[in-house]
């Protein structure tokens, strides 16, 4: 069946709204179906309340609504049981709750964890700070030339016994798809806990939980079709257990005197205070509406876009590619000549394309590619040709400008 | 160099941009001839050397590192001011705009007003917000240095 990029198009009002512009930011945060954004004004005309603690029959209705929308995540990756999916604001709150909730509960002074250089800030500094308060030492994967992690050293380092392991499934700045069934095999297989940051990879391929088997996932709604400020922390029952939470107060709690407090059983626990419940709504909408369509159609119809804007790219003298061809999730980074990629992005912005410029949240990678950043151009199935064709002639036009 | 020599030096090449280039952006009908013009800017300018790019130079609120250099000369009571970026685009802005103050006295600086010095040029509705902020990081940085001497 061929895709029919006009029709996906023409879910997103955005898109209506801005006709001239050519969105290539989508790994910043991608755009939202009107199905999601019915979902959340739905749920705030006709269904607000809050959940887990009125007395009445509407925040009843409220909190079925919310755990109904856990349970259709919990269904999209195919977790082992429900209290498995917990509500954070994003990938960045999920992977903060996970580093500081082992620390003193599995990782102990003189322990090590394992990070990839390619890693978003996210998942790097709350280990850093956490493992720094704890004497907790940071063992960092580092690239092959052709821009891989290196199995061999992931393996070298793997030697040393590292309780955790936390990497990207996709790099937010090379779109390079780590192959992670392999690497959690790896790091499992070495003892370790293994902790994927879903953010760009659950936009590639939805991950099933059980298959995986990773023991924590984390991802944000926002760029995968769905509302933001709200995310989600995937993690196997027993860990989620013994995390230590990092919030409290609410909901979390089963009782409290000042003798102390027992605290509510998964996923509450880890859930303290109001949640983001229109949010969990809209993001269960947007996997309810991402189910609509064929996948695997979504996913070519990308990687053409994405070989056809690479190949433009490379037939223009004066740009330098950093992503590779192959293995990528449809992110493509660029320089230049030695051009400042914020001037690059002026010029494009002038020609109303959207994207990123800088270090991307990444700036141990850019040292590593001894790079003072680049132009990112993040691809979404709702990309067509024309915006292709757009982008090459703008580029082909920056590099004129720049001369 | 010193910092002193750099501003010395941009004397010049900054008289010259307020000759030309500044009227030739304004007149000039189509962004592309604009930016064109603006991009290469930064060409006639000297460029900061390593001991300059100090971080008591750095202007906070640039996507680029940025530095900029001031003179007061208390005989003359005049300000005198040298630019540097990473960034073309906002070299190129922040030349267009010292270029329209470099020499003058508190004074004829306290008359004006920065808000609009570029905006005959027909740039600032297609320069970006976060380009602006840059460029209106380094207008408040002088703004100050021209306070601190009246
Ligand atoms: C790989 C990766 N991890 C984590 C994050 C953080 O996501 P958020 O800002 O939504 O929490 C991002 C977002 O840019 C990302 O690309």
């Amino acid at each position: 069946m061929s895709f029919d990029v006009e029709a996906f198009r023409a879910e997103f009002s955005f898109f209506q709204q801005h006709p001239d512009w050519v969105y290539l930011d989508s790994a910043a945060t991608m755009h939202k179906p009107d199905a999601v954004i019915k979902a959340e004004v739905e749920f705030y005309q006709q269904h607000n309340s809050n959940v887990h603690r009125g007395a009445h029959q509407l925040s009843q209705q409220a909190t079925r609504l919310f755990e109904k929308a856990r349970d259709a995540v919990a269904l999209a990756l195919n977790v082992r049981r429900r209290e498995e999916i917990i509500w954070t604001s994003g990938a960045t709150e999920a992977l903060n709750l996970v580093a500081a909730g082992l620390m003193g509960t599995v990782l102990e002074p003189g322990d090590r964890i394992l990070l990839t250089c390619l890693e978003h800030h996210a998942n790097i500094v709350p280990w850093q700070f956490y493992c720094q308060q704890h004497g907790v030492f940071i063992d960092v994967v580092p690239l092959t030339t052709e821009l891989e992690l290196d199995i061999a050293v992931f393996q070298q380092l793997l030697e040393l016994k590292p309780k955790v392991v936390a990497m990207a499934e996709v790099s937010n700045v090379l779109g390079t798809i780590a192959p992670i069934a392999q690497l959690v095999k790896l790091a499992k297989a070495a003892g370790a806990i293994t902790v994927i940051d879903g953010a760009q990879g659950i936009v590639w391929q939805r991950p099933d939980m059980q298959a995986l088997d990773a023991d924590f996932y984390v991802f944000s709604g926002h760029k995968l079709y769905g509302p933001t400020g709200i995310g989600v922390l995937y993690g196997r029952y027993e860990l989620l257990n013994n995390l230590r939470p990092l919030r409290y107060g609410g909901e979390m709690i089963k009782a409290v005197s000042f003798a102390g407090t027992t605290l509510n059983q998964l996923p509450y626990r880890l859930e303290a205070g109001t949640p983001n419940i229109a949010g969990a709504i809209g993001l269960a909408a947007a996997f309810n509406w991402l189910a609509e369509f064929d996948s695997a159609a979504l996913k070519s119809h990308k990687q053409q876009l994405f070989q056809a804007l690479y190949q433009g790219c490379k037939a223009i003298s004066g740009i330098t590619l950093l992503s590779p061809a192959t293995q990528n999730a449809g992110i493509l980074s660029l320089n230049i000549n030695a051009e400042h990629p914020t001037d690059v992005a002026a010029l494009l912005n002038e020609q109303k394309i959207a994207l990123r410029a800088g270090t991307h949240c990444a700036m141990p990678l850019f040292q590593a590619l001894q790079l003072p950043g680049a132009v990112r151009l993040s691809l979404a199935a709702y990309n067509n040709d024309h915006d292709i064709q757009r982008t090459l002639q703008a580029l082909e036009q920056t590099v004129e400008l720049l001369q | 160099m010193t910092a002193h020599e750099l501003i010395l030096q941009s004397k010049a090449p900054y008289t010259a941009i307020a000759a030309q280039e500044l009227p030739a952006i304004a007149a000039s009908s189509d962004w592309q001839n604009k930016y064109r013009i603006l991009m290469n800017l930064g060409k006639q300018l000297p460029v900061f050397s390593n001991d300059l790019q100090r971080d008591e130079f750095l202007i906070a609120g640039c996507d680029s590192k940025a530095w900029l250099l001031h003179q007061y000369d208390g005989i003359t009571q005049k300000h005198y001011w040298a630019f540097d970026s990473e960034a073309r685009v906002v070299k190129g802005l922040v030349a267009l705009a010292i270029c329209q103050l470099n020499g003058l006295s508190n004074n004829e600086l306290a008359q004006l007003d920065f808000t609009v010095l570029l905006k005959p040029l027909g740039l600032y509705q297609n320069i970006s917000p976060s380009r602006q902020s840059g460029l209106q990081a380094v207008l408040d940085k002088m703004a100050s240095q021209i306070k601190a001497t009246g």
